[in-house]
């Protein structure tokens, strides 16, 4: 069998966190009931005007920035027209040959191995209405349609083919999510759909540098079904080819229940979506003051502040990475450093407990309910030995799921370590006394037998005995 | 001039069914239109910029300001068919 490599774009849609429309004056806000976002504007109705939101245009540049993009000098925008109920319309205002930033590019990191990916071009458009189905999608004849959405402005970054793998595709995603998010231009929800993506997907014999024929596939939303979607996809277009077939292209969308990608009837005899220049729109003519000073206003961005986090905290490359894969997720865990200077503790215990119980219950840090001082108590308690490690597991799981403080918790609880010797050293001599087969065992050699043992202290204890010296006690007291 | 398979073309970008007469008419008159448009390229235009924007515009700009939403009454006045607060439209797949 001939080896195969797969080629990957992706297509990125990100809605923009301003308070009103790109070209209008109506709210953008999330969840509204039906209808009630729209003004003449959004609804295409005879006569209107539409006004590009400057703010749209300042955080296009923004994101263009912390891509690496070059900003455009003369940037406008174009009609494209497809007749679909989604767009009042009937075209959607987008940008053509002049978009608003391009030739950007990002790096990843994917199994130690860095890599750029190219980023092709950015620009601005409007975001559709939603169609919504009662019943199935292939039962009903009717489509509701809500407007509240259309209008809403969004960017749309295309990159170039340069990904190899699903894995790759997903670590694109992630950085870009994460530049975004630093840049505070969207909050790219993907369970809201400010954060959208598509693929498209080709393999060619390894060697050939010609591009093979490639799908698109649609509805991914989620990095797990990206990943899944991509590595099937990619997977079938090579059993076809192995099987005599041939790759068609086509838009295909990604079933999750199903697993697998299936063809969408086309829409349209052909994508003849006819661009022209919105004649509505005053083109943009950007000027370079303007572009330096959104650059001097940009945040630190993501490879930066890991490189901070390991040169400033003597952090591993690793622990960098997880922790500044969101803004919000680097700024709990700074905070919690500078209130308690144990950057490494922090790190295990944000990344590991903390990042464990969040993925749980499927919350950000955001939700998080202890706040970076309040685990910057506990984590002191524990490395003081007030607690022992595992103590503290509990108790963060009790601040987690209330809210109160550390000190509350193992007050309440009477979770304080004991590191009373009298009193350990009685649990000690119980437990010597109620297991001679595994004292035997430990005095003849079996070293391992210890921990059985304790492990009994621990229980009878309930886990509140300094570990440290239960060890130490019993092994004076076996030894002799 | 315009082919029958280019009004076909067109008429389904634009959702319109047509008859064979009617294609026989549509096509005849959109030759029309394009050659009268098509004078436009026997213009001299050596030296003339292109332009996106026939008047003398740039950066219109509005600030990223709340307004009125209309009523919801008012924005399903126009509609074919609603159900509750939503237009309702044939299925298109």
């Amino acid at each position: 069998m001939a080896q195969y490599e797969a080629v990957i774009g992706l297509e990125v849609h990100v809605e923009l966190k301003t308070d009103t429309k790109i070209f209008c004056h109506s709210s953008t806000e999330f969840g509204a009931d039906p209808n009630h976002h729209v003004c003449p504007v959004c609804l295409g109705l005879p006569g209107v005007l539409p006004v590009v939101n400057k703010k749209v245009v300042e955080y296009a540049i923004k994101a263009g920035l912390a891509l690496n993009c070059r900003i455009a000098a003369f940037s406008k925008f174009d009609r494209k027209n497809y007749y679909y109920p989604d767009l009042p319309k009937n075209y959607q205002i987008s940008q053509y040959d002049l978009p608003i930033a391009e030739h950007g590019c990002l790096e990843i990191n994917v199994h130690g191995v860095d890599k750029r990916i190219g980023i092709t071009r950015l620009h601005m458009e409007e975001d559709a209405g939603k169609l919504v189905h009662h019943g199935t999608i292939s039962s009903t004849p009717f489509s509701l349609v809500d407007y509240n959405r259309t209008g809403v402005p969004l960017i749309e970054i295309v990159s170039e083919p340069d990904m190899r793998s699903a894995d790759e595709a997903v670590a694109y995603l992630e950085k870009l999510k994460a530049i975004i998010q630093y840049t505070g231009v969207s909050d790219c929800k993907m369970q809201e759909g400010s954060l959208r993506c598509d693929a498209n997907i080709s393999v060619r014999p390894a060697g050939q540098a010609e591009l093979g024929t490639k799908a698109e596939i649609k509805n991914m939303n989620s990095f797990k079904a990206l990943h899944k979607a991509v590595s099937y996809e990619i997977q079938r277009q090579i059993k076809l080819l192995e099987s005599g077939g041939k790759v068609v292209q086509e838009t295909r969308t990604w079933d999750e229940a199903r697993g697998e990608t299936l063809s969408m009837r086309s829409k349209e005899e052909a994508h003849d979506y006819r661009y022209l220049p919105d004649p509505d729109l005053a083109p943009l003519v950007i000027d370079r003051a303007w572009v330096e000073a959104i650059k001097a206003g940009l945040p630190e961005l993501p490879d930066a502040r890991r490189q901070r986090l390991v040169t400033a905290y003597g952090l591993p490359e690793y622990d960098a990475m997880v922790l500044t894969s969101s803004r919000e997720l680097a700024d709990y865990y700074e905070e919690c450093v500078q209130i308690y200077n144990n950057p490494k503790l922090v790190s295990n215990w944000v990344m590991g407990e903390l990042a464990r119980m969040m993925n749980a219950g499927g919350q950000d840090i955001q939700e998080v309910r202890i706040s970076p001082a309040q685990l910057a108590k506990l984590l002191q308690l524990l490395a003081e030995g007030t607690i022992s490690g595992r103590i503290a597991r509990t108790v963060l799981e009790e601040m987690f799921n209330t809210g109160k403080d550390a000190g509350k918790v193992i007050e309440e609880q009477g979770l304080v370590q004991i590191s009373d010797t009298g009193l350990i050293e009685k649990v000690v001599d119980e437990v010597i006394a109620t297991n001679p087969k595994s004292v035997e065992d430990y005095r003849s050699g079996k070293e391992k037998a210890i921990g059985f043992l304790v492990g009994q202290v621990m229980k009878s204890t309930k886990g509140k005995a300094n570990p440290g010296l239960v060890n130490e006690l019993l092994k004076e007291k076996l030894n002799k | 001039m315009i082919s029958i398979k280019d009004v076909e073309h067109v008429a389904l970008l634009a959702r319109l069914s047509l008859t064979e007469d009617e294609k026989q008419v549509y096509g005849k008159q959109l030759s029309d239109i394009l050659e009268n448009v098509r004078k436009l390229q026997d213009l001299n235009t050596e030296g003339v910029p292109p332009t996106a924007h026939v008047l003398d515009l740039q950066n219109v700009f509005r600030e990223d300001r709340l307004g009125e939403h209309m009523p919801v009454d008012q924005v399903l006045a126009n509609a074919p068919d609603r159900q509750d607060n939503f237009f309702k439209v044939p299925k298109i797949m």
